[in-house]
């Protein structure tokens, strides 16, 4: 009847079968690959396979207006009769600003201030060029910054301390996080949710090539890549084993510190302010990742940043993934390819001496400015963000992961953000933080150092020895300067 | 990467016996004053937005000032100078910004020459090549070097696929941003193909303004096409193809963006630009990055001088 019928066509054949169930999403990936199709075409046939079930089994939370699960926190004031908060919190275009917008709708509407939103720049380095701008010309026209968890040392001296105020609230959250924000005694900034490395894993081609669990360390991780690299590369060439980090920036000095710090090779930089990073397991750690380069990852992994990396990931073309939790809701969208493909679980370790598995400390803190006009204000609304209402709708509509433990183990958040809730422990303990607060206002010279030379080692231009006598006289100098 | 016009005036040779000392009558000295009053504005714009500035970069790279910083900031002589002369990434950069500035200025402007005769030879449809000529230069240049980006990659990038896959002039794909050998010359590329459009406009408004007759009086004298290019259009191309070059290597020595967007800081391709940027701006180092930002402005006036002498010799 019609002109062209659609199963004449491979890609029409391809699309009828997935919508009749007579393949499997593996096969359609399979096949859809091999046709040539572009990841997004096959994420449509996917996702208008999976459709049906999808709806049945949606969550509650999927149907609610945003802002649902905010409870209002007790013991705010209602005082604060039109007082001007001006908070720099996400980018504009970030899928949390909805979010944010209702919760401070919601503040307002309680405590009688008038908070608004001030959208912050996408890039964090970007970012903090203009906080260091705005505040360094001690500007009143913001009063609460978020900040990232390398800044507290940067931020110190424009930041209000807040254990004055809100000490009750700081030992609520993570001690660990809380002793980050800690600058000579101060308390720079409130934890409000936090981040750490992962190891995103394909679990249906773990099983396909018979392994049981994900790996523990490093050498296994780099068997099982391999393996599955030669075994997927036949049909799509573009598969790889394992994906990361490896551009010249912030992103690699996370990678790099989880690499040798699981190999007990320190962390760059100690509490104490000795510089440890010249050490032979350290060496090791950066040679195993050269080695990566070219053949289980893509040489093209010296210039990846996180969404790239999701770019090689969520399509279906790499087995292994280091990432932050943020990429597990991308790989588990409505239209993902990799709709209950995907297991997360703790980076893997060295197999040497004092190897330990390691994840980077990331995650953001809200600051109140020093020349705000408004701090009471100000420290009120940081008091309702971090609070642990605040931190558990956050977290159950927006599957960020809370600094606030009790939160964790909340049965609604265990209900709904499972995946968060499972890894309480690497949040809790199991990461490490970069040496940011040693090497306070100088800790960006400091990560400059470590990310460019472990570039130079990763394209092959610098030996892991020399490239790392390099960082040590860096660092050296930069401790120097701080008086040490 | 963004083309700023420089205005500034090219010194005018003095004329040579016009200097005359008859006392000046009071009119002269009245229009002389209005004339004065007249260039005033003119004259406060430029102190307060090129002659300060100035003058504070050349202030801060002789103090360790720093953003934030709860140290005071002192006067340190030329430690922030030593200290660039010691510094290998600096160096790096030097190299790298002197090697993307000869390269890609030097194939523009042959590619340019070329492009420029074409056009301006008759044939039809040549106003919508003119136009469509310089779409490259109208895009972006961020835009252009993400787009490049893409192309450049290893597994996705239109670039390998050509070669890899339809030519077969390659064997496997190369990660053309990532190789460190190949980095730099895929990003030369770039700016060729982006300024080359710009620099060929520049050369045919010099070709138009050769007169249509000398060709003929060439020709009647029995000279070769060969011959009447070398002997008649390059040497009357010449003021424009100075005129081209100065803005093209003034440009490229202060290359930022596309090298930013395709590589950041990275010190395989590193600028004395993102060099500067880096200094001053990720790592607060006002001083430094002012001095930085000195040599790059000294090593700029340096090719003015030796250009505006080019331009000079080819007047008298």
């Amino acid at each position: 009847m019609h002109g062209h019928d659609s199963t004449s066509s491979p890609v029409g054949r391809l699309v009828a079968q997935s919508l009749t169930g007579q393949l499997s999403r593996r096969d359609i990936m399979r096949r859809g690959a091999a046709l040539g199709l572009s990841a997004p075409v096959i994420g449509m046939i996917l996702s208008a396979q999976s459709r049906g079930a999808m709806a049945q089994d949606a969550t509650p939370a999927a149907d609610q207006e945003t802002g649902w699960s905010i409870v209002m926190p007790e013991g705010l004031r209602t005082d604060l009769d039109g007082a001007r908060v001006r908070a720099v919190l996400a980018a504009a275009a970030s899928p949390d600003r909805d979010w944010l917008e209702v919760a401070i709708q919601k503040f307002n509407d309680h405590t009688g201030a008038a908070a608004e939103f001030v959208p912050g720049e996408e890039s964090a380095t970007d970012r903090l060029a203009i906080y260091n701008q705005q505040l360094g010309a001690q500007s009143p026209d913001n009063d609460v910054y978020q900040i990232d968890v390398i800044w507290p040392g940067i931020m110190a001296v424009h930041a209000v301390d807040l254990n004055q105020s809100l000490a009750d609230l700081a030992a609520l959250h993570f001690p660990r996080i809380v002793e980050n924000n800690t600058v000579n005694g101060a308390l720079v900034g409130m934890p409000w949710f936090t981040d750490a490395g992962l190891l995103y894993y394909r679990s249906d081609l773990l099983e396909e090539y018979g392994f049981e669990e994900p790996p523990l360390t490093w050498s296994e991780l780099q068997e099982m890549a391999q393996t599955i690299q030669d075994g997927e590369s036949g049909d799509n060439p573009s598969f790889r084993g394992f994906v990361w980090q490896g551009n010249a920036y912030e992103g690699l000095t996370c990678n790099g510190l989880e690499w040798q710090f699981s190999n007990g090779g320190g962390r760059i930089v100690e509490p104490d302010g000795t510089v440890t990073i010249n050490n032979p397991q350290a060496i090791e750690s950066f040679e195993r990742a050269a080695s990566w380069v070219g053949t289980i990852s893509p040489d093209d992994v010296t210039t990846y940043n996180e969404p790239s990396t999701l770019n090689a990931f969520a399509p279906g073309n790499a087995a292994f993934m280091r990432n932050w939790p943020y990429a597990y809701s991308v790989t588990q969208a409505p239209d993902s390819p990799l709709v209950g493909m995907v297991g997360v679980t703790q980076l893997p370790m060295g197999d040497g001496e004092g190897a330990q598995h390691a994840a980077t400390l990331g995650g953001w803190q809200m600051m109140v400015s020093k020349y705000s006009p408004n701090q009471d204000a100000a420290i009120e609304f940081v008091k309702y963000m971090c609070s642990p209402e605040l931190e558990k709708a956050y977290t159950i509509e927006r599957s960020h992961s809370p600094t606030i433990g009790s939160v964790y183990d909340d049965p609604e958040v265990q209900e709904l953000q499972e995946f968060l809730a499972r890894l309480k422990p690497v949040f809790e303990g199991g990461s490490v933080a970069r040496p940011s607060t040693v090497t306070a206002d100088l800790y960006n010279s400091a990560s400059i150092a470590y990310f460019s030379r472990l570039n130079q080692i990763l394209t092959g231009q610098a030996d892991a020895a020399t490239a790392v006598g390099e960082i040590e006289a860096e660092l050296l100098d930069i401790m120097a300067e701080l008086g040490y | 990467m963004t083309q700023r016009v420089a205005t500034a005036p090219l010194p005018a040779p003095k004329a040579p016996g016009r200097e005359v000392d008859l006392p000046q009558s009071s009119w002269t000295k009245a229009r002389e004053r209005l004339a004065w009053i007249l260039v005033a504005p003119s004259v406060l714009v430029v102190v307060l937005v090129a002659l300060y500035p100035l003058f504070q970069s050349f202030r801060l790279s002789f103090t360790n000032a720093r953003f934030g910083s709860p140290r005071p900031e002192v006067y340190v002589g030329f430690d922030n100078y030593i200290r660039l002369l010691q510094d290998t990434v600096f160096h790096a950069a030097m190299q790298h910004t002197i090697t993307f500035t000869v390269a890609s200025v030097a194939i523009e402007t042959v590619l340019g020459v070329v492009i420029a005769l074409i056009i301006n030879s008759h044939f039809t449809g040549r106003g919508v090549v003119r136009t469509s000529m310089l779409i490259p230069w109208a895009i972006p240049t961020v835009v252009s070097s993400q787009l490049w980006r893409f192309m450049y990659n290893q597994d996705n990038g239109v670039i390998n696929d050509l070669l890899v896959y339809r030519l077969g002039i390659l064997d496997s794909p190369v990660a053309w941003i990532a190789n460190p050998t190949t980095s730099l010359p895929a990003i030369i590329a770039v700016d060729v193909w982006k300024t080359t459009p710009f620099m060929a406009l520049l050369l045919l408004a010099g070709l138009q303004v050769i007169p249509g007759d000398v060709y003929e009086a060439a020709t009647v004298d029995g000279a070769s096409k060969w011959q009447q290019f070398w002997q008649i259009t390059l040497p009357l191309l010449k003021p424009a193809l100075l005129v081209a070059l100065i803005f093209r290597t003034l440009d490229a020595f202060r290359v930022f963006d596309v090298v930013f967007v395709m590589k950041g800081t990275a010190l395989d391709t590193i600028t004395l630009a993102i060099y500067a940027r880096q200094t001053m701006i990720d790592q607060q180092y006002l001083g430094r990055g002012a001095a930085a930002s000195v040599v790059i402005f000294l090593c700029i006036a340096l090719l003015v001088i030796i250009y505006s002498r080019l331009v000079r010799v080819e007047e008298t």
